[in-house]
């Protein structure tokens, strides 16, 4: 597939940029979003959120608001734990509350939940709605959290006695001691990954609505994964899983924020059920900046053990994770700290040990969604930082360094020093077709040019490595179902088809490449294949579409039920044919028998004998389908390099260039993969220049809106230059990788590594994200380089 | 709260509603017209994904009064397929993949129709600063400005 198309462009399989399916909708205006649906007599639920980040609640006075003339109920903390509802379960095995009966947690936690006719009255009775609250001294900083003497904060567990939540290791600890100890050179560095948020333009909400005669609650709602959430809405109401209907319609954009259950969807599914009437919530954007899901907040100490001549031979990574008030992280169940321990990345190291604090603060709870696979982002900046490091402190090109310690070609299936069998790469052909393309030695000597001269230009490089597609059942389960995902695929008596999934499109364009699956497999034009996903009552059981898992796993049970499909159309093809199965041979879209390829039949021919001819004792029909477990995760891997002037006035970074080189193994629609990697790259820019979200020491949140919190524009986003190199996964039935997140994990280090290049012979070691212009002014002050 | 009655062209149709003093252009587009493609993504005026033209110009519809629309002209995204036939924006965001999840888009092709108008020979630089208040969170705006290139050209051409 790294050549040319097996298809033809009318049948349009792996390989083709065909134009995408889901568009004829989006363009026209006609997408179907959870607050386009309007249902008779529906109501509105605005939720009162807190305005301190610890307090006592002490009294929640409603009356004015319920005197609002179409304000219906309010409902509260109490009213949710008659219901037993007050507390919910995370994905972490930790608790969380849907509305509070003691005291919150974080400002803009969910006090109280206003159902009105009108979203407007609503956000009157909210206004309306007097809480008493008795402040409580707030913990934000989680190294103050964990010393003693710390306010306890999760004072509802009776036998916490600090603000601890885990301690997590991996790795051999005494052979990484002994490396470090025996090394010839040690590199550390402190690095703070800070809080940010995904803010997809859609927000969360839901419409909620119960049938009281069959006892059915049916819930329209943003989620990337609606079959856990359906799981997991029967077990924490008890509501019969069967009575349970969860649609995911169109998603205004995911990037792991519409994983969790928040409180919102909770409060409102209450609210349909004891009202009777159907609710619509749909959050604001301060809602969604202050109260859901946010990622990363690391603290990591790394240090990197090596060689004079540049080996590197050991890892150590310490991290202090900040989880807010609970542990809420969308991880799989065994892997607190996600895939922290990819983070030996793209070298062979000998030796490694990884240990991960997490600790509660008054902050809302999340941890992991932001377009990463658990925490690969983390992983990928503590090495890909420290390689340079290393790369500078030895006084050798970062290039030639990564070169000289990368894995190399043969040595894959590798199993890394933390575990992982990475399952195939080629590292330096992937950097060097980076290197040429950005003009990597003319750039160096521009570089000494310039700074002969005084001015700051950096050349950064990330030879990142990703770890998606969670994943095998052994390892991977989420509440305790395995992470497989699914296709159901059905042919139709006029050889048209239909396939549903378990996995939920935001924007990846799901409804035009697994079309695409099943036309390479099959030989079905791309155009007769209809895809739907998000319905739980029509479409299989799967684990949901994050961590870049939908082309590794669901799309791998799209090839498997394909060939299910291929496999019986060969058996009446041989009843159609007069022929041995064994004297066939396919070719897309049909079977010949060898050596006479005028004997042929057609798939569309074998669909329609499947329900009019079929051979006496096959069952009728042509369906089929997978639940794919994988036997491995997909290890994609990309060389990104960024060059940067600085301006030493203003310390304003100015990206030049920014070329990315990605190899997601054999591509379904390269089209597409470019889309994903032109918007991985801006949310990899974005916190590496731009986005943060930051508490005062009272918990106030700064940065509550797009006033402040800076999603890139059109204007600070370079023109992306993008290359790929391809090496198949050898246990995915196409060989295909996942793509999706490879450019948000990549790209921070890739510009963090030119900022520092530029300034590293001032003296200038590492800077935390986002590096903004004033922080560079500040250092560039201090170094004396500017008054 | 006080009421009052609307009338205004929108996408070259006579409309007229009773609204209160403080509904939202967006909020009349939406929920009293049901034209939901204009959306709705932040509450600060940055993210222009309910940007809609009043009297051809661009506005973001939540920083307007469905009162200040009375009288006016207002176009959204429905009304640019002119007899089942792609506005050539839209056609330039199929053919350059300028769109995924699709939630700015409308924003994104309004802001583009407008920009064509006033300038049928844009530089990147002039796409870039005209989209500069219409965020996407998905596409990286390459694919978008080159969509917004492929409509002028397709324009210039008298399609």
């Amino acid at each position: 597939m790294a050549t040319e198309p097996r298809t033809s462009p009318e049948i349009g399989g792996m390989g083709h940029s065909v134009k995408r399916k889901e568009d004829l909708r989006f363009l026209r205006g006609k997408g179907n979003y959870v607050d386009d649906i309007k249902l008779p007599d529906m109501i509105y639920l605005d939720i009162v959120r807190s305005p301190l980040a610890h307090a006592k609640i002490k009294n929640i006075d409603v009356s004015k608001a319920t005197a609002i003339p179409g304000v219906l109920a309010v409902v509260t903390g109490k009213l949710m734990e008659e219901h037993k509802l007050a507390w919910m379960p995370t994905l972490m095995s930790d608790t969380q509350m849907v509305l509070p009966t003691e005291k919150v947690m974080f400002q803009g936690q969910e006090v109280a939940g206003v159902l009105a006719t009108d979203r407007y009255i609503a956000a009157d009775g909210v206004a309306a709605v007097e809480v008493d609250y008795e402040p409580l001294p707030v913990v934000i900083d989680p190294f103050e959290a964990l010393k003693p003497g710390a306010t306890v904060l999760r004072t509802d567990k009776p036998d916490k006695k600090d603000n601890l939540i885990w301690h997590w290791e991996t790795g051999d600890k005494a052979g990484t001691d002994t490396a470090f100890a025996e090394a010839e050179v040690k590199v550390k560095e402190d690095i703070y990954l800070p809080r940010i948020h995904v803010a997809s333009i859609e927000t969360c909400g839901c419409v909620a609505q119960f049938d009281k005669i069959y006892g059915k609650l049916t819930v329209w709602m943003t989620t990337q994964a609606p079959h856990v959430i359906r799981t997991a809405f029967a077990i924490v109401t008890g509501i019969p899983e069967n009575n349970i209907h969860i649609i995911s319609p169109d998603i205004g954009g995911g990037f792991g924020g519409k994983v969790p259950i928040y409180p919102g969807y909770v409060i409102a599914s209450a609210a349909a059920i004891l009202t009777g009437k159907p609710v619509k919530w749909i959050e604001d954007r301060i809602e969604n900046l202050m109260s859901d899901s946010f990622a990363r907040d690391y603290h990591m100490t790394v240090e990197l053990a090596g060689k004079k001549d540049g080996t590197l031979t050991a890892m150590r990574l310490k991290t202090l994770a900040d989880h807010g008030y609970t542990d809420a992280a969308a991880n799989p169940s065994k892997f607190p700290a996600g895939l922290l321990h990819i983070c030996t990345g793209s070298y062979d190291f000998k030796s490694a040990h990884v240990e991960v604090d997490a600790a509660y603060t008054n902050k809302p709870p999340g941890g992991i969604a932001y377009r990463c696979s658990f925490r690969v982002t983390e992983a990928v900046h503590a090495i890909e930082r420290m390689a340079d490091v290393m790369a500078h402190e030895l006084n050798m090109d970062p290039a030639e360094f990564r070169m000289k310690n990368f894995i190399k070609p043969e040595k894959f299936p590798y199993k890394s020093a933390l575990g992982w069998e990475y399952d195939s790469g080629n590292y330096g052909k992937t950097l060097q077709v980076a290197m040429k393309k950005i003009g990597y030695d003319e750039l160096r000597k521009e570089q000494a040019e310039k700074r002969k001269k005084g001015e700051l230009m950096g050349i950064g490089i990330s030879s990142f490595t990703e770890i998606v597609g969670a994943g095998p059942s052994k390892h991977f389960d989420i509440l305790g179902l395995k992470m497989f995902d699914s296709c159901e695929l059905r042919i139709h008596p006029t050889g048209k088809a239909i396939a549903r999934f378990g996995t939920k499109s935001q924007g990846q364009g799901h409804e035009t490449t697994y079309a695409q699956i099943i036309a390479e497999e099959l030989g079905i034009p791309v155009g007769d294949i209809t895809v739907e996903e998000g319905d739980t009552d029509t479409c299989p059981y799967g684990l949901g579409t994050y961590a870049s898992r939908s082309t590794p796993v669901a799309g791998a049970a799209t090839a498997i039920a394909s060939r299910k499909i291929r496999d019986k159309a060969k058996k009446i093809a041989a009843y159609l044919l007069e022929a041995r199965e064994e004297d066939l041979e396919w070719a897309p879209g049909k079977f010949s028998v060898k050596g006479s390829p005028d004997r042929a039949k057609t798939i569309q021919e074998i669909a329609f004998a499947a329900y009019t001819n079929h051979p006496q004792g096959m069952e009728a029909g042509l369906e089929a389908v997978d639940y794919y477990d994988p036997p491995n995760l997909t290890y994609p891997h990309g060389s990104y390099i960024c060059v940067v002037d600085i301006d030493k006035g203003t310390g304003e970074v100015k990206v030049r260039r920014f070329v990315a080189v990605d190899d997601c193994g054999n591509i379904i629609n390269p089209m597409i993969v470019e889309g994903q990697v032109h918007g991985g790259l801006t949310m990899g820019l974005a916190p590496a220049l731009l986005e943060e979200i930051q508490y005062d020491p009272d918990g106030n949140m700064i940065g509550g809106s797009f006033m402040e919190y800076l999603v890139p524009t059109s204007m600070e986003t370079p023109n992306w230059e993008t290359d790929k190199t391809c090496t198949p996964s050898p246990h995915h039935p196409l060989g295909a990788k996942g793509i999706g997140e490879s450019a948000t994990v990549g790209a921070p280090a890739a510009i963090v590594n030119a900022v520092v290049d530029a300034m590293w012979h001032l003296g200038v070691r590492h800077i935390d994200i986002p590096i903004t212009p004033y922080k560079v002014w500040k250092v560039l002050r201090e170094k004396g380089v500017t008054e | 709260m006080s009421t009052h009655q609307v009338k205004l062209k929108v996408n070259g149709a006579e409309r007229s509603a009773e609204v209160e003093s403080r509904l939202l252009l967006v909020h009349l587009i939406r929920e009293v017209l049901g034209l939901t493609g204009t959306h709705i993504g932040c509450d600060t005026t940055h993210c222009g994904a309910c940007t809609v033209l009043l009297n051809g110009k661009p506005v973001k519809s939540c920083t307007v009064f469905a009162v200040q629309a009375d009288g006016q002209d207002v176009m959204t995204v429905e009304g640019l397929e002119q007899d089942g036939k792609f506005h050539p924006v839209q056609e330039g965001f199929r053919e350059e993949h300028g769109l995924q999840c699709g939630y700015c888009t409308p924003g994104m092709l309004m802001t583009g129709t407008a920009l064509l108008k006033e300038n049928s020979n844009p530089s990147e630089l002039d796409i870039r600063k005209a989209i500069s208040g219409n965020l996407c969170r998905c596409t990286g705006y390459v694919n978008i400005v080159k969509s917004i290139q492929y409509a002028a050209n397709k324009l210039r051409q008298g399609a």
